[in-house]
């Protein structure tokens, strides 16, 4: 063993002085730096993102409960060096003057909200203006609504309980409103000092407590894993997914593009190690048959190269992590301002995936023709075509196979995901070679009709067909990628951000009475709104599935006990709604419309465990209601339009007491409409969803523009790939050239050879690289991330263009020096090691 | 001194090697059988593709006959694995190329050393010297094969065939690569090391002259062997 390692050091540090090795280096330190990149970036643009989304809650984290929050958690939260803040609210009745009304009484700590911003107004329906605190003591912030009611204006008093205070401005926007998303009384924000002068909070009332938490994201995870476990059933955590669902799905997205974004990383580096370790095992060959010829047992030979090779991967790996570590850090730098501001700094972790990443890539891409050397016939150095590698065989394939397929899933953790663009490779991989052996073959009909150069160029694509092929596959892939990060991306992102058009809904009504809907249609279309839809809703509880009482203690996820503690909105509709799509079962005809039935959203089935043909038992009204589930659904609530989690056909709630609630669209600057709407119908809540959309917005704009630059750091990756690979052919065309010039060619000659033939594969691999890129863009957009895309019929063009181009220079440049080497000593060498 | 008493140290039985091509199978040795006695030096002559480096490969077991066998210093390769033969050729055989077949990612004293350290000899490096001198190389010991002259770079394969004073050495064209007056030198050393240690010798070559120095010379001609010269059998 010891006799292994020795041969092994000597070859290394021989190889590792001559450069042998440095191309296989240099290509597993791009892979490795191209990972741990994205790695370290998407970390840090995640935390960021995580910190932003912690904004719609005033906190990372919320815990909610029926009773004051023990200061014990407020102390485990302060020892794991979190910041805190405590809320409450009740409902209470606001006066001014001799009106009241019924009103959510917010009371915040001074230091709200940890995270995000409230939005207020001088007057209802004013210009908004962010501010990072909430009103100081004796004062009161208030929805429109209220002070519609209360006739209150800036400056007026308003009584709350014993307590008067200021009415000094108009709520907007309250970062952690979406709790009571649907609470029907408007809500009085006080200071949290105010709250014992109200007389109101006393040990019976109905009050809901809240302690905020924020910090850095680990500490955030560890506080959850450790106080979860201990909470009593009043008391529950909540987190930003818990609370808009618009803003977990643009989040999820957002994270799925850079998880593609790192794969395309993994697939090009692959491609550079697969092809320089296959340049370095062929230039073993004559050695190892030479160790061989002296007695070297096969097993010997194979550690040695193992043992060498596995010390570069080593070596290179640790150099790409800190490339990559470094190549984020100027990347963080240049984006930071374009962010939102300083990105939290990365810890090691992807460090790790990428070392590791590094040495995975080695063994299935490098070991294979290592195992080749190994097993060279000792003849060899006898007669030195023996033991020459064909084309990659079986082995290789499968190693490769094995080692893509286990890093992808590894680094997108979806087994779906990582199925799709598996088999999206492989199927454009074998699609690319077929087309390749065709383009080839019809290649040699064009040789009669060109120049010399022309002609010696498409003579060496034909006559190394094999070779050709791979090449023409590994440059097709790499084009398709390339096209697919650099013009495709950016009509996937314009897809996606479209998916939440301009004028989505930005205003719900809810509480519509039966009798208010044809005046409220009415009132609408006078003031030159969209006839809106209106929906109908029916307040129920469940109380057993399939015959079997709820418990919501029996569920071990707190989101789905919350789920079966909480009111469902039934509703009823004949036709599916649009951004709803039925994934089980059947959307009902008109021949089941009365009948016992109900469509379920397929989320919220998933954690109550609920599947077609169940039964459900509701309350509704004091009354029994069985419906048994027909269909699941699945519902893009990034839409912004009404939705509903059940939905029964119309009939079966017909003699239930509903309300109706509708979604339209409101331009700026239309705020009188929002206060004349409230005068007339007073019983109707408006709830303006304007700085949840902008939210969602912001989101999808940072995260667009963080995949943009993750997607241009694998751009730079798949560009240096390319290099490399047309590096490794480099040898042949040394010898190639020298015999040529031997022969009498030209400088001149030859390199227009190299070029031609560079040219027509470059060309060749951007057709067909640009036709994939059209196919994976629209089935990427239809399959995984569900929305409309307009192929550009430009792309295979750019392809040819970019490929002839790009390959052609890149070829040249890296064939030029070989001209500079007198033939003779090519020649000799050449004899030496092929 | 040629030991013709007792057995033979190499014996090819029969041996016929086919390959594939695609004009059908092609017949490079015929039933072709030999006796090699030991400290014996025999020359198989022939005109260019006759099929003497396939012979000599399968004499060594660097490769094996489609049918026959072949007893190599009481063992029989044609019995044996391929780390089974590497483990006779480690402790037996030696040889010499026309390519010289030097490592070139390690020194002339690193080439030399190289079987010594497979068979996991101690004085290596101090051993790899001596024989660097004795092949008019010592100055010569940190140079890589690029950096050596061809006669050079033949010296040194010398050196590394004799490091264990093999019991057989093979020689494939020893002198192909070389001009007249290196390759001269080269046969003198090659031949004088080859008298001081009594080993045996099967040298393949096309140059009479060469060929003249041995005790017996063979020829392979259309895959069957024939006695060539004076002295044979």
């Amino acid at each position: 063993m010891g006799g292994t390692w020795r041969f092994a050091a000597r070859f290394l540090a021989r190889d590792w002085r001559a450069g042998e090795l440095r191309l296989l280096a240099l290509a597993l330190v791009i892979a490795v730096a191209a990972i741990s990149a994205v790695g370290f970036f998407t970390q840090r643009v995640r935390l960021g993102l995580e910190s932003q989304s912690g904004e719609v809650l005033g906190g990372d984290l919320v815990v909610l409960s029926g009773h004051p929050v023990g200061t014990e958690l407020a102390r485990a939260a302060h020892r794991a060096g979190l910041r805190t803040v405590r809320t409450l609210s009740f409902p209470s009745m606001a006066g001014h003057g001799n009106r009241h009304t019924l009103a959510t009484i917010r009371a915040v700590g001074s230091a709200w909200p940890l995270k995000g911003a409230v939005g207020i107004a001088a007057r209802p329906f004013g210009p908004v203006t962010r501010v990072r605190h909430g009103p100081r003591p004796g004062h009161a912030w208030l929805d429109p609504r209220l002070m519609s009611l209360l006739h209150l204006r800036p400056g007026d008093r308003v009584t709350v309980g014993d307590a008067t205070l200021t009415v000094s401005r108009a709520l907007a926007y309250e970062p952690d409103r979406s709790a009571s998303f649907l609470s029907l009384a408007p809500h009085l924000m006080i200071n949290l000092a105010d709250v014992a002068k109200t007389g109101l909070v006393r040990p019976a009332s109905r009050v809901r407590y809240r302690l905020l938490v924020a910090g850095p994201p680990a500490a955030v995870r560890s506080f959850r894993k450790a106080v979860e476990p201990h909470l009593d059933p009043a008391t529950r955590l909540q987190d930003a997914s818990d609370v808009r669902p618009q803003l977990a799905m643009a989040l999820r997205r957002g994270q799925q593009f850079l998880a593609l974004a790192a794969l395309v990383s993994v697939i090009l580096s692959g491609a550079a190690v697969a092809a320089s370790s296959r340049q370095y095992m062929r230039r073993r060959l004559d050695s190892a048959a030479v160790l061989r010829c002296l007695g070297m047992p096969a097993r010997q030979v194979a550690g040695v190269y193992a043992a060498e090779l596995g010390a570069v991967g080593l070596l290179a790996s640790l150099a790409g992590c800190a490339a990559g570590y470094l190549g984020q850090y100027g990347l963080s730098w240049l984006l930071g301002s374009l962010l939102g501001g300083r990105l939290p700094a990365a810890g090691w972790s992807p460090a790790l995936p990428g070392l590791a990443t590094g040495l995975l890539l080695l063994l299935g891409f490098a070991m294979p023709p290592l195992l080749h050397v190994s097993r060279v016939p000792p003849a060899r150095v006898l007669r030195r075509e023996l033991g020459t590698p064909g084309p990659p065989g079986l082995l290789t394939y499968a190693a490769a196979v094995l080692a893509v397929g286990a890093l992808l899933w590894w680094h997108t953790a979806e087994t779906a995901l990582t199925l799709r663009v598996f088999g999206g490779i492989a199927g454009t991989a074998a699609a690319l070679g077929a087309a390749g052996l065709a383009l080839i073959g019809l290649l040699g009909r064009l040789r009669r009709g060109v120049g010399t150069s022309w002609r010696f160029g498409i003579a060496a694509i034909a006559r190394r067909r094999g070779e050709s092929v791979i090449q023409l596959v590994a440059f097709g892939l790499g084009i398709m990628l390339l096209l697919l990060l650099s013009l495709v991306r950016a009509d996937l992102l314009a897809g996606w951000r479209s998916s939440v058009p301009a004028d989505a809904p930005n205003e719900f009504l809810i509480n519509i009475q039966k009798g208010q809907r044809q005046p409220l249609r009415s009132f609408m279309e006078s003031r030159g709104v969209t006839r809106p839809r209106l929906y109908p809703m029916v307040r129920a509880r469940l109380v057993a599935h399939n015959g079997t009482k709820i418990r919501p203690g029996t569920y071990r996820d707190p989101r789905a006990r919350h789920l079966a503690e909480r009111e469902f909105n039934l509703s009823w509709a004949a036709r599916l709604q649009p951004g709803n799509r039925v994934v089980a079962g059947h959307w009902w005809t008109r021949a089941d419309h009365g009948k016992p039935l109900l469509s379920v959203e397929r989320g919220l089935a998933q954690r109550l465990g609920l599947k077609v043909g169940d039964t459900l038992r509701f309350y509704v009204a004091g009354r029994s209601l069985t419906l048994r589930i027909a269909s699941l659904r699945k519902v893009a609530w990034d839409s912004f339009r009404v939705n509903f989690f059940t939905v029964t056909p119309p009939g079966v709630l017909a003699g239930f007491p509903a309300t109706w609630i509708t979604s339209f669209y409101l331009p700026p600057g239309h705020g009188q409409v929002l206060s004349d709407l409230m005068k007339r119908f007073p019983d109707v809540s408006v709830i303006d969803v304007n700085a949840i959309l902008d939210q969602v917005r912001t989101v999808m704009q940072r995260v667009s523009m963080a995949v943009q630059y993750v997607f241009g750091f694998t751009l730079a990756a798949g560009v240096l790939v390319l290099l490399t690979s047309v590096q490794t052919t480099r040898r042949e065309r040394l010898y190639e050239s020298a015999i040529l010039r031997t022969l009498g060619a030209s400088r001149r000659t030859v390199l227009a050879g190299v070029a031609a033939e560079f040219v027509v594969l470059g060309a060749l691999a951007g057709l067909i690289g640009g036709l994939a890129a059209l196919a994976a863009g629209q089935l990427l957009a239809s399959q995984l991330f569900h929305f409309a895309y307009r192929p550009d019929p430009l792309v295979p063009l750019v392809g040819i263009v970019a490929g002839a181009g790009g390959i052609g220079l890149t070829g040249v440049l890296a064939t030029r020096s070989v001209l500079r080497q007198p033939p003779v000593t090519t020649l000799r060498e050449h004899g030496q090691s092929p | 001194m040629v030991d013709t008493s007792g057995t033979p140290i190499i014996r090819g039985e029969r041996l016929s090697k086919e390959v594939s091509s695609p004009e059908g199978t092609l017949t490079i040795l015929d039933e072709v059988s030999l006796e090699v006695a030991s400290g014996e030096a025999i020359a198989i002559v022939g005109p260019s593709g006759s099929g003497k480096s396939t012979l000599l490969g399968v004499l060594a077991g660097l490769d094996l006959p489609t049918r026959g066998r072949v007893f190599l210093a009481g063992a029989e390769l044609t019995a044996l694995d391929e780390d089974g033969r590497a483990a006779v050729r480690a402790a037996h055989v030696g040889f010499v190329f026309q390519n010289f077949q030097l490592l070139p990612a390690l020194t002339a004293l690193e080439n030399v050393m190289l079987p010594l350290e497979l068979a996991g000899m101690d004085d290596s490096r101090n051993r790899g010297r001596q024989l660097l001198t004795r092949v008019g190389l010592e100055r010569r010991g940190g140079h890589y094969p690029r950096q050596l002259s061809g006669g050079e770079q033949q010296r040194v394969a010398l050196a590394r065939a004799f490091a264990r004073d093999p019991d057989v050495l093979f020689a494939d064209e020893p002198t192909g690569n070389l001009d007249r007056l290196t390759g001269e030198h080269v046969v003198e050393l090659l031949f004088s090391l080859n008298a001081s240690r009594h080993t045996t010798l099967v040298l393949v070559t096309h140059e009479e002259r060469l060929a003249a120095h041995c005790h017996r010379e063979l020829l392979l001609d259309g895959g069957r062997l024939s006695v060539a010269g004076a002295g044979a059998r």
